[in-house]
């Protein structure tokens, strides 16, 4: 347990001296990941109003396949998007893997199904007399929808930071699809891989920490955002 | 209906604000990390290699695929801005087991590798992937385990140490245990090899024989941790034994024997195979450079402040001259 309060100490003062590589590695894997829910969220917000406001056939079936896609392993998807940008694959050419961009692309994938899902799942919390009562208040269908999004604008963030979460703390697809290259393709998760198979458990706990203490800092600034419009 | 309408801009405004934040995080994030913070380096911090997106797209990359063991040590770390300034290019390295390592080669995802298994090289070369391979450095391989040597194989052959390590498992797994790599990296390749050369078939008598044999499928030094905390036998190479000799209590119990010998070699990408390999003048110039003396003089001393003694053994003056070293030719003539 020493290694513990080793690391907590490391970690405080990594931060403290503003360690070059520790800051490079930390920043790509903010903005390697809040690329990846940036994207995802163009995709995935829209996609899941439009299933919630439409009524179709298999509708449920459709709900319970994404909802399945919440447990896909890391690994799995960073296998799959290896396949396909690997030089011998169908999109070899584009030159993406051991790139920061081969990363955004299985993060996305990666989050895709969860961030759908709970964009459903955000709207069909928002009571249906909302609606009602933007439709008698002489609101227009799309301006009802609008009233039901910003409704759910509590529980939509919310599914943006567990995206965001998943995306930042996965090392599967990250290790297989960036190869974690000093310098170019290292985030936190695939250092703390690497560090732990070299034996400085501390160092990797400390990095560990650091990882919390950014997630810890974004849901902060969102939840403060969100109280207060 | 004009408090609904401004109800309903703030409300999606707010969505967009979180967007525009976590837009803005990425660009300070590109710009920040485009930036090389080059000034303000302690001398004694490691050179930042500085951008994190291909911003310096006129600097080709050059990508190998390397051994774990080289790369845990930090030998690499240490040689990669030599070489990106010599040959003006970014080294670009990952690192995985011989057996991953060269499926990158295969698929054409890298153009040059780093690899300790003989056997899978020759495979890899006669299958016309691999060209111009030389090696460069070389150490060994030991067997670790608890101190109270429960299967009692301390300075035995390796044969004969896997032959009681055996004995002891099936005959009683809570006292004796062996953790195997099981990822066909180039240490567990050895292992079989020890297997054969023991007298057994690996794939029927060994693995799967029963819960004496762990097969781990995880790196070196996760295994060494294994190894230490179920207090088991283990094949270990030298240099990352040594890493982690602070950190685990198992010893070494075997360390001389002609099957220990781990040579390192490195080998370019073939492209009349793998036509997307485009840079073979460069994986040429690698290769050379490691048998340079520049680089056989820093293999010789590399962690010898750390640990007491050079991780690796360089080739250079025939450092080498146990049976199955390699030819003098093999590590002496440049590539063309």
């Amino acid at each position: 347990m020493q290694e513990l309060w080793e690391a907590l100490v490391q970690a405080v003062s990594l931060i403290a001296r503003l360690d070059g590589e520790v800051i490079e590695i930390s920043l790509r894997s903010l903005y390697v990941s809040a690329a990846a829910i940036l994207i995802a969220a163009v995709i995935c917000v829209p996609i899941g109003g439009i299933i919630h406001f439409h009524d179709f056939k298999g509708k449920r079936v459709l709900i319970n396949v994404i909802q399945t896609f919440y447990s896909i392993p890391t690994v799995v998807v960073g296998l799959f998007v290896f396949l396909f940008i690997s030089r011998a694959g169908p999109l070899g050419g584009l030159e993406l893997l051991f790139t920061p961009a081969a990363i955004v692309i299985g993060q996305v994938i990666l989050i895709l199904p969860v961030l759908t899902g709970m964009t459903i799942a955000a709207l069909n919390g928002v009571d249906r007399a909302v609606k009602d009562t933007a439709l008698s208040l002489g609101a227009s269908g799309s301006q009802a929808i609008w009233t039901i999004i910003g409704e759910a604008r509590f529980a939509v963030v919310g599914a943006l930071i567990l995206g965001f979460g998943r995306a930042i703390s996965e090392v599967g697809a990250a290790m297989m699809l960036g190869g974690n290259i000093r310098g170019y393709t290292r985030v936190l998760t695939t250092a703390i891989s690497l560090e732990t198979q070299r034996g400085d458990l501390v160092l990797s706990l400390a990095l560990g920490i650091i990882l919390i203490g950014i997630a810890m800092v974004i849901s902060v600034i969102v939840n403060i955002l969100l109280q207060r419009y | 209906m004009k408090t609904l309408i401004i109800n309903l801009v703030r409300r999606i405004s707010v969505p967009v604000v979180i967007f525009c934040l976590l837009l803005g995080t990425i660009l300070t994030g590109c710009a920040q990390v485009a930036t090389p913070p080059q000034s303000q380096q302690p001398a004694d911090v490691k050179p930042i290699q500085s951008t994190a997106l291909p911003v310096v797209a006129g600097i080709p990359r050059f990508k190998i695929a390397t051994t774990t063991s080289l790369y845990d040590t930090g030998l690499w770390n240490y040689l990669e801005p030599m070489f990106e300034k010599k040959a003006n290019v970014r080294l670009d390295i990952v690192y995985a087991g011989t057996g991953v390592a060269l499926e990158y080669g295969k698929r054409g995802d890298v153009d040059a590798v780093v690899v300790h298994d003989p056997e899978a090289e020759a495979q890899f070369i006669a299958d016309g992937y691999g060209i111009n391979k030389r090696s460069f450095a070389f150490n060994h391989f030991l067997i670790a385990g608890p101190a109270a040597d429960p299967a009692g194989i301390k300075g035995l052959s390796p044969e004969q140490a896997f032959k009681k390590i055996y004995e002891g498992g099936m005959a009683d797994p809570s006292k004796v245990k062996f953790i195997s790599r099981g990822d066909n990296s180039g240490t567990h390749s050895k292992e079989k090899l020890i297997w054969q050369a023991a007298g057994y078939k690996y794939a029927a008598d060994v693995e799967k024989s029963g819960p004496w044999y762990v097969e781990t499928g995880k790196g070196m030094g996760p295994c060494l941790l294994m190894a230490n905390e179920q207090q088991a036998y283990l094949l270990a190479d030298i240099s990352t034994f040594l890493a982690y000799k602070g950190k685990v209590s198992v010893v070494p119990l075997v360390e001389q024997g002609a099957l220990f010998l781990n040579v390192y070699d490195v080998m370019a990408i073939n492209p009349d195979k793998i036509t997307t390999a485009k840079m073979l003048p460069t994986a040429n110039a690698f290769i050379n450079w490691l048998m340079s003396d520049e680089v056989q003089d820093i293999i010789a001393t590399y962690g010898v402040a750390e640990y007491g003694r050079s991780l690796f053994n360089p080739l250079k003056g025939g450092g080498c001259s146990e049976p199955g070293c390699p030819k003098l030719e093999d590590y002496t003539v440049p590539v063309k």
